[in-house]
């Protein structure tokens, strides 16, 4: 457990920022236009963010993780639900890791 | 979860003629009652993030501060995969937070249009509950000739009391779950992210941007300490996804 007054701070920080975000796009807009590069790559952050954060557990730690991300992927694809996608996911890689041991 | 178009709304915008533009209840119910399915949804992945939550270590009032506070899926789930490290990486889970939720810019300037003829008191609280699902709703109402700016305020609503719930019950749950790793818990992250991707894969102009993005981070969690690889890799497939992306 981390020290409460950095947590607080921590969340809250983070309320700020999300909050500035939310509000300053609407702000700026009476300022300035953002160019469509601009856009593009806004746009792309999130994704890019996200594969930044499994790429090294998915592709360079073990092949139970490889394989039970692809199961993953499949299940979410297939049913658009990541509640389901992620039990699938658990449940695939606590069975490769008993089995590729 | 839905991707800003803001070329798409732009088009639309020309198109907004300068008509009165009213904020009422009955706005607000419709908007939240257009958010059902959605909100449903969120539900199911508050649920997740509650028992991930947990996992983390956040207590209960801190997950509810977070959902009720921060209330953008994506950037919370980034900021628990990150509460793990020690001492807790405030200033790297702030940043992070910001860069994840930059998108929020755009959605914000879409409104612009429509939400300059609102109040400012009306237009900054709206805009505090403005999630990707129910800015898709409010702009695609707006598009087609809605003029209550109070819709976007109900389906934001809506979404919120979802998520902040199911924050709190999946929290709960996870209480219940003991020696998380013997389940393959610690896949979980993983698990939901790659959900979370597969909903954002708009086609190819995502396909460069997400190679670099993993080259990167690989690269970067091998030879980097910490979790520098998470915004290296976030910027870089982002940048090259930006020259792809663009008409």
């Amino acid at each position: 457990m981390h020290n409460d007054t950095l947590a607080l701070i921590t969340i809250l920080g983070m309320a700020l920022v999300t909050y500035i975000t939310r509000a300053g796009g609407f702000w700026l807009m009476g300022l300035v236009t953002p160019s469509p590069r601009i856009e593009a790559w806004l746009r792309q952050i999130p994704g890019a963010v996200l594969m930044a954060i499994i790429a090294p557990t998915v592709l360079a730690s073990s092949f139970a993780e490889t394989l039970a991300a692809l199961a993953t992927a499949l299940v979410a694809l297939r049913t658009k639900n990541v509640l389901v996608a992620m039990l699938i996911g658990v449940g695939t890689v606590s069975l490769l890791r008993l089995v590729l041991k | 979860m839905r991707r800003a178009n803001l070329s798409e709304s732009q088009n639309q915008n020309k198109n907004a003629v300068s008509e009165k533009m009213t904020f009422t209840l009955s706005g607000a119910l419709l908007g939240a009652r257009r958010a059902i399915p959605v909100a449903i949804s969120a539900f199911t992945v508050g649920l997740v993030f509650g028992i991930l939550a947990r996992q983390a270590k956040l207590s209960i009032v801190q997950a509810l501060l977070m959902s009720s506070l921060v209330f953008a899926g994506a950037s919370q789930f980034v900021a628990l995969s990150l509460w793990t490290v020690v001492p807790l990486p405030v200033i790297t889970i702030i940043l992070t937070t910001f860069v994840v939720n930059m998108r929020h810019l755009l959605m914000g300037a879409a409104l612009r249009p429509w939400f300059s003829r609102l109040s400012p008191s009306k237009v900054y609280t709206s805009v505090f509950f403005m999630v990707d699902e129910s800015w898709a709703l409010a702009t695609s109402y707006f598009a087609a000739g809605g003029r209550d700016g109070a819709f976007l305020l109900g389906g934001g609503l809506m979404l919120f009391v979802a998520w902040v719930s199911s924050t709190v019950v999946g929290q709960t749950v996870g209480a219940s779950i003991q020696n998380p790793a013997r389940w393959g818990l610690d896949f979980a992250f993983t698990a939901v992210f790659i959900a979370l991707l597969v909903g954002m894969w708009k086609g190819k102009s995502n396909f460069f941007a997400w190679a670099v993005a993993a080259i990167v981070a690989i690269a970067a969690a091998h030879w980097l300490p910490g979790k520098w690889y998470i915004l290296l890799g976030g910027i870089a497939g982002s940048a090259v996804g930006a020259m792809t992306d663009a008409q």
